[in-house]
């Protein structure tokens, strides 16, 4: 028996061999195409074992999961003829391998350029027809929708689904931004006049009143005190006329004197006299 | 059975290359495990090239037990460990068969089923604006994502930190290539998009944690859409500020808040201090108003009680009260001014009185009780024709005559 056994060796190696180069394995991720002689006899394979007839069948294998395309940013015209820079990314995966086998002729780079071909037309065009303002708010969504349905039609040919096209970045050229900022800094030197001013309107205004009030206070105290005072004079003359007025005459003697001397008498007085009044009667002559 | 444990043991290390098998118990199962599946899978073919070197085993027992130990190794070395919070997916012929919660598993040696393991309880996360340094003390900001433009076209500064899980292992691995560079790629698309929507200044302010909840729902749609497999557990809108070109500006905008409030705020000190300083003095003036008041009266009081008693002595006797009085008052008045006595009758007489040099000695003003046909000048160098009279000064005779 030991005789036979390297044949049985030989046998079970080669059978081995042969069995190796029939069968394949079709990965989860994998999206597989079957060729007999150069032309596709089988695609869309289930993951998992498969046989194929070696030297007759040929296998080629691609990505079968979601790829993603993410061109490097551009430059767009808008409605309002401004440039903006442009970054999206495209997310695609093989559908149906045989047909993007024939229309990307096996290379699967193919597919990028012209995806990235397709998409960048579709986004010219959408932008001219929209303001910088409309894309960088409501226009990404709603472009969107269209890029992806129309890139779409353009994937079936190709054997491709594409998942989305999606806009990531808009920005303004460099030169664009640095007078955005100079606007932002406008607009924040506006808002800073305006609450500095309107500090100063509200400070202004306190203070007016404020000065207002004392005015008013001072006024009505002016007032007040006025009565008063009229009020006191009234009543001290009424007072002095009720007394003066029980002898006329001897009120303005009286009062004359008291006037004199309150007026005269001081001592810093200086008087040329002639001495021919009553009071030198008796200053020149003896007798009458 | 001995050698089957050993064999394992010496597999199973570098293999897996972490710690060796728990117990007994566990091991025990895995080998059940195994047979079962054994059994299933390769019902009769195997059983068959099983039975045919049963059959050889008294011809060459040596080279079957070899080849028996080749076997058994081959197929220990399905054997792997999944770490808790760790999935394994199983795969066979690449197909997916089955995905295994952690423990230790086994699985068919190796050109049959394939195992990955992956962890799906870690936080992953991504950076998009900034990549925080090793330390996670500094950050470098990346401008060319963190710059991005808001509704209102103003240009302001966000970074933002994803955090997120593996939700579907078998998703994560399958549907898509690179699943966290699509996650960035996402994440960065939805934030902007978010922005793009709305203003500045409530990005800045008020709006964090509504941009915060916009982004996280609308990644988690996007990712969900390519069946990722992730889930978003936390969005964080780490800074959100002007960029540093503007700094300044907005810096002094908020500054200029402060200034408002700092001028309301010295008004209204100034306002508190002169109304009341004002009603002080108003009720000052009403006070000093009430005492003249007063005091007029008290005093119009007296002075007529005075005059009234005066009267009634002076109707009793008027002729003598009355030239005493007079005397008196004059003789008061006279005795304490300083004065000229003329007497003097000729009209044409001028004379010249140096009044201010009087006045020097004797006070400030003066009064003149004169006679009509005399005048009185004072320039000095005015031509006064006089003649002499009687003059009485209260001290120097300096009249001049010419």
């Amino acid at each position: 028996m030991l005789k036979v056994n390297p044949v049985i060796l030989f046998v079970i190696v080669a059978a081995l061999f042969v069995a190796s180069m029939a069968v394949f394995t079709v990965d989860q991720r994998e999206k597989v195409i079957v060729f007999r002689l150069g032309e596709i006899v089988r695609a869309n394979l289930e993951p998992g074992l498969h046989w194929k007839y070696p030297f007759i069948n040929k296998v080629r294998k691609y990505d079968g999961r979601i790829q993603t395309l993410d061109s490097p940013p551009e430059r767009f015209l808008t409605n309002e003829k401004k440039n903006v820079i442009v970054d999206t990314y495209v997310k695609w995966r093989i559908t149906d391998v045989g047909t993007f086998y024939r229309s990307v002729a096996g290379d699967p780079r193919q597919v990028d350029t012209r995806l990235n071909q397709f998409v960048k037309d579709e986004i010219r065009a959408a932008f001219s027809k929209q303001t910088i303002k409309e894309l960088i708010s409501t226009g990404r969504d709603l472009i969107r929708s269209s890029l992806v349905e129309n890139t779409n039609k353009l994937g079936k040919g190709l054997g491709i689904e594409v998942l989305d096209v999606r806009i990531k970045r808009i920005d303004l050229p460099a030169e664009v931004s640095a007078s955005v900022y100079k606007r932002m800094e406008s607009e924040r030197e506006r808002v800073a006049r305006e609450f500095r001013s309107k500090g100063a309107e509200a400070a202004e205004k306190i203070r007016a009143n404020a000065d207002k009030q004392r005015e008013i206070i001072m006024a009505e105290a002016y007032g007040k005190s006025q009565e008063l005072r009229g009020n006191g004079d009234a009543q001290a003359s009424h007072t002095y006329a009720t007394a003066y007025n029980k002898n006329k005459e001897f009120f303005s003697f009286y009062r004359s004197l008291s006037a004199y001397r309150k007026s005269m008498g001081s001592g810093k007085d200086f008087m040329v006299l002639e001495p021919n009044s009553d009071f030198f009667k008796y200053f020149k002559q003896e007798t009458q | 059975m001995s050698w089957d444990d050993s064999d394992k043991e010496k597999k199973n290390d570098p293999w897996s290359g972490r710690k060796k098998e728990q117990g007994p118990p566990d091991l025990d199962e895995v080998v059940r495990a195994m047979q079962e599946k054994l059994g299933g899978l390769f019902g009769g073919g195997k059983k068959g090239t099983g039975g045919k070197k049963v059959s050889g085993a008294p011809l060459g027992g040596g080279l079957i037990l070899l080849f028996v130990v080749a076997v058994v190794i081959w197929f220990a070395s399905g054997i792997y460990i999944v770490d808790e919070g760790n999935r394994g997916i199983v795969l066979r012929f690449g197909k997916y068969v089955e995905t295994t919660l952690p423990g230790p598993h086994w699985r068919l040696p190796t050109p049959i089923e394939k195992a990955v393991v992956i962890n799906v309880d870690k936080e992953r996360f991504v950076e998009i604006g900034y990549r925080s340094a090793q330390n996670r003390q500094s950050a470098t900001s990346i401008r060319k994502e963190a710059l991005m433009l808001t509704d209102d076209e103003n240009i302001i500064d966000v970074r933002l930190a994803v955090q997120y899980r593996i939700k579907n292992a078998q998703e994560y691995l399958f549907n898509v290539r690179n699943p966290d560079l699509t996650l960035k790629q996402a994440a960065e698309s939805a934030l902007r998009s978010v922005i793009g929507k709305n203003k500045m200044d409530f990005v800045l302010t008020e709006g964090r944690s509504e941009v915060v909840a916009t982004v996280q729902k609308s990644l988690q749609e996007m990712i969900d859409l390519y069946g990722v497999g992730l889930v978003i557990s936390s969005v964080n809108l780490v800074e959100a500020q002007p960029p540093e070109e503007v700094q300044g500006a907005f810096s002094d905008a908020i500054k200029s808040r402060e200034d408002k409030q700092r001028y309301i705020n010295e008004a209204e000190a100034y306002a508190n201090e002169v109304v009341p300083k004002a009603r002080g003095a108003a009720s000052r003036i009403i006070q000093e108003a009430e005492a003249y008041q007063e005091r007029v009266k008290a005093e119009s009081v007296g002075d007529a009680s005075r005059f009234d008693q005066i009267r009634t002595v002076y109707e009793a006797a008027p002729e003598v009260t009355r030239r005493r009085l007079y005397m008196e008052t004059m003789e008061e008045v006279l005795g304490n001014t300083s004065k000229v006595i003329m007497d003097v009758k000729d009209g044409n007489n001028m004379m010249y009185l140096p009044i201010d040099k009087l006045l020097e000695s004797s006070g400030q003003t003066s009064t003149t009780i004169s006679s009509e046909s005399n005048r009185f000048v004072t320039p000095a160098n005015q031509a006064v024709p006089a003649t002499s009279g009687r003059e009485t000064s209260y001290r120097d005779r300096t009249a001049r005559v010419r």
